[in-house]
């Protein structure tokens, strides 16, 4: 027989985030360097200022496209003999672009580095952008919309934003773009954004693994001393609601056997001053596996597999959303139970053993997001991204602690609006249209999930 | 590199494997029960991972979903898979919360029966069929991996039948089941415990005594039946899966030489020349070169018993027809059958693959579970400072033997899914399909 008495927690040992080094070197590119001696391995990530919200309208997808392309192709190697010589180092870069930059990463043991970053400023010093390139990149995107209209998850997602913002605002197109403006894209149109926005002054490059700083500088300067000074022209945000009040969207999927919910509406910047109550109130609500609408949805009624809430923080406001897939029949008693969890977290201050749940896992947890290069080198990366303060990871746990029962009240009241909820359902309309319309949740109305 | 490993086993039969490492103040704990699937009786598909659920819900000293809750409030991480051979649990938590994690595993090995009530296994069972309808029924290629097992595995064979389980086998599984699965499979004996991380040698050692030593080593498993088979198929295999889809997507399975042997690691370099990353023949042909297909992919399953498959994974452009995906793929596997591959492209494979062996050692859960991997299949950890090795010594000649032993016409099963309304224009599908 297992003992009774239920271990006592031992003193805590000290943690503290790596210490890093940042400078600005001469062309005006940022350098941050953590040096991290566990394993021979480093993590180069670059960030540019360069991300999906400064696509042009109607061009929707130009910053996604131009940072799959940047590694297609030099005027000595095309893009298979540059894919083979990273690979043959070990190495597979990837380049993308998500809302608020686009990037650049790899990994490799660092017996290798010095090849690998100096093959990394061959490719991006001066990229081709192969007109045959562009035009399969853009083919693949195309073949993935395809894709995303039978896959529950992701087209839920995807609607979810187009029926929450304006038609006006970036947020309410996929970072990718449609089909319709993926379609419409040129090597030129690529060409030129290169050309405007990859400069050295909106740059940052991460280096975090086992290396010095010095190393670093001088590998990282050599690599990108092709790239023009300066900064790109900056584009306003539009980040708007598209209704205001509560709407709901059946997408019909015929026999569906499950739907896929996402109920929420506009969330926060990033920026906002209450971030740190606003993120543990929504652990209460939907954000840990013993959060509120988890526990309700899926172990009291087992309706869900799983069932959880978030705000999605970008430089503008992302949207919050509580998600979720519960078999048909059950759709309308979920969507109950979770407004019901809104409104509750609303009306009462949550109990301190909630708050205390909540905050010591915040708390505790933070050394175990940082074990990996790539993990360190993304925390830095979005420092900078989104202008937070140097000494943000040194303060991020007395942060979290200092958040009380009333503060989270607070932001309940200030940033969950039960009376705007827009409500998206993937799922089958015939089954469950009538009694979703009973429920009080807005206009229901219903859509195919094929764009024509 | 090596990581230090010391191993030792309790009275009761507990094989425990400790790996420490005092860069951060964190601490992995992984346990491996040696049962999956392939263990369950007839009639009862399923059962093992609804059991995993199960182990959640408590135990003689800890409520309903408390363990959870008690792993989070010391801020860790936690969670637990199953697989066709095995299963896992592990916790992730601040280093000196050690004691914690160790002591809410002991107490579910030692003492899981007083907590079991039928509603939590009614409760769970819903929660189990849900997540059976929204990663399988309800997603794009959910039935891959169940399609597959039935294609590749003779129907008497312990990796035939699904994993997650079967509507009906799931509404059959009783209280009496859980309290028999439980004498049997979760025993000290049939289990490895590996902590890895910031932890002191003397003190994870009496913890582990006090909590685990007084838990009875079990009786015994009964034998799972024979899962040794030919080298390749033979007949070729095929089935053809219209389904709600908007790419046609080819899985081609060939029984390759099972995880952990010589020959393994020649298959695992094989894999990686065909689909692993951009630089991959498929990739570059496929994708890149001839622009018939949006993405291709080969990957080993690392089956331990029997026969491993390698799976050749490549989803079609939209304008491209199954048959044409099926001719273009076989295409290629014939001329790496004929031609076989050079040096250079081992390298590109063994390359890659020693980043993500390094990489997989960075955290210490990752760690665990890859210590207690080698420790439940093969008894020894150590194992995990020889991979790098391993693949190294792996030569074109090797690879080349390998391909030609198993990559051949008599080797292959191909799995086809077809956009639904894809499926009358193509008079050649709709015969395949009424067949199958």
């Amino acid at each position: 027989m297992v003992t009774a008495v239920r271990p006592r927690a031992s003193a805590p040992r000290a943690y503290r985030f790596p210490t890093f080094t940042q400078e600005v070197l001469p062309t005006g590119l940022r350098l941050v360097v953590a040096p991290v001696e566990k394993l021979p391995l480093v993590t180069v990530l670059v960030v540019i200022d360069a991300g999906s919200t400064i696509d042009p309208a109607g061009k929707e997808g130009l910053a996604a496209l131009t940072a799959d392309a940047l590694l297609e192709g030099t005027r000595e190697f095309d893009g298979a003999q540059l894919t083979e010589r990273f690979e043959q180092l070990g190495t597979a870069v990837e380049s993308g672009a998500d809302w608020d930059s686009a990037f650049v990463k790899l990994t490799v043991l660092s017996d290798r580095l010095e090849e690998a970053t100096a093959l990394l400023g061959e490719a991006i010093g001066n990229p081709t952008f192969p007109d045959r390139e562009i035009e399969r990149l853009k083919a693949e995107r195309l073949a993935e919309i395809l894709q995303i209209e039978t896959e529950p998850r992701g087209l839920a997602d995807e609607k979810f934003s187009e029926f929450l913002y304006s038609a006006a605002s970036r947020y309410a197109k996929p970072d990718d773009g449609t089909a319709e403006s993926v379609a419409g894209l040129t090597r030129s149109d690529v060409d030129t954004f290169f050309r405007s926005y990859y400069r050295s002054g909106a740059t940052t490059v991460v280096v975090a693994g086992a290396i010095t700083p010095l190393l670093a500088r001088n590998l990282v300067a050599k690599a990108f001393s092709g790239w023009s000074q300066g900064v790109g022209p900056g584009r306003a945000l539009i980040a708007s609601p598209r209704a205001n009040s509560r709407t709901v969207h059946i997408v019909n999927k015929p026999d569906a056997p499950q739907s896929e919910l996402r109920v929420g509406h506009l969330g926060l910047p990033r920026k906002h001053p209450d971030f740190f109550p606003t993120m543990v109130m929504n652990a209460v609500l939907g954000g840990l596996f013993g959060s509120r609408i988890n526990m309700n949805l899926r172990e009291e009624h087992g309706y869900t597999y799983g069932a959880s809430s978030y705000y999605d923080w970008r430089r503008g406001p992302g949207p919050f959303v509580v998600a979720t897939a519960v078999q048909s029949e059950v759709t309308a008693a979920a969507l109950r139970e979770i407004l019901a969890e809104i409104e509750r977290i609303r009306s009462d201050r949550i109990a301190e053993e909630e708050l205390s749940l909540a905050r010591d896992y915040l708390d505790g947890v933070f050394p175990i997001r940082y074990e990996t290069t790539t993990a360190i080198a993304s925390a830095l990366a979005n420092l900078v991204i989104y202008a937070l303060k140097s000494d943000y990871y040194d303060t991020y746990r007395t942060r979290v602690r200092e958040v009380t029962t009333d503060d989270v009240l607070q932001a309940a009241r200030n940033h969950l609006h039960p009376g705007l909820l827009q409500t998206v359902i993937v799922g089958d309309s015939a089954a469950i249209k009538d009694s979703v319309g009973q429920l009080g949740f807005g206009e229901v109305r219903v859509h195919a999930a094929q764009n024509d | 590199m090596r990581i230090p490993i010391e191993t030792y086993e309790l009275d009761n039969g507990l094989f425990v494997t400790l790996s420490e490492d005092h860069t951060a103040p964190i601490v992995a704990v992984n346990l491996w029960y040696h049962v999956g699937s392939a263990n369950e009786r007839t009639g009862r598909t399923g059962f093992a991972h609804l059991f995993e659920h199960m182990l959640f819900q408590g135990s003689a000293h800890v409520g309903s979903n408390e363990h959870f809750e008690l792993i989070q409030r010391a801020g860790g991480t936690l969670n637990g898979s199953t697989w066709l051979e095995r299963t896992n649990y592990y916790e992730t938590v601040p280093s000196h919360q050690l004691a914690l994690a160790l002591w809410l595993e002991a107490d579910r090995m030692g003492d899981l029966l007083p907590a079991m009530t039928q509603e939590k296994l009614d409760t769970q069972r819903d929660v189990v069929k849900n997540e059976r309808r929204w990663a399988v029924d309800n997603q794009p290629y959910g039935t891959m991996l169940e399609k597959l097992q039935e294609l590749t595995f003779p129907r008497t064979h312990p990796f035939h039948h699904s994993l997650i389980g079967s509507m009906e086998d799931l509404s059959e599984a009783s209280l009496d089941d859980i309290a028999q699965f439980f004498a049997t499979y979760y025993t000290p004996d049939n289990a490895v415990l590996s902590i890895a991380g910031d932890f002191e040698r003397a003190e994870a050692q009496r913890l582990i005594s006090e909590y685990f030593a007084p838990i009875p080593r079990g009786k015994g498993k009964p034998p799972l039946p024979p899962m040794n088979l030919p080298p390749v198929f033979g007949r070729p295999g095929r089935e053809v899966v219209p389904d709600n889809v908007s790419l046609s997507r080819l899985f081609l399975a060939f029984r390759s030489p099972v995880f952990g042997s010589a020959e393994y690691y020649a298959a695992s370099v094989t894999s990686a020349i065909l689909g692993l990353r951009k630089g991959s023949r498929l990739h570059r042909s496929l994708v890149r070169d001839r622009q018939i297909a949006s993405d291709a992919a080969s990957y080993t399953f690392d089956l331990a018993k029997g026969t491993d498959l390698l799976i050749v994974d490549v989803t079609a452009r939209p304008e491209i027809s199954p048959s044409q995906l099926e001719e273009e793929v076989e295409r290629e596997i014939d001329l790496i059958y004929a031609e076989g591959v050079t040096q250079l492209e081992v390298k590109r494979a063994i390359a890659l693959i020693e980043t993500d062996l390094v990489s997989s050692l960075q955290s210490a859960g990752d760690r665990a579970d890859r210590l207690s991997m080698f420790a439940t299949y093969f008894r020894d950890p150590q194992l995990i400072n020889e991979q790098s090795a391993a693949y190294r010594a792996v030569t074109t000649d090797r690879v080349n033997a390998l391909i030609a032993e198993r990559l051949g016409a008599n080797n292959r099963a191909s799995l086809m899914y077809v956009p639904r309304e894809g499926v009358e224009s193509e008079p050649m599908l709709a015969a395949a399909v009424s067949a199958g």
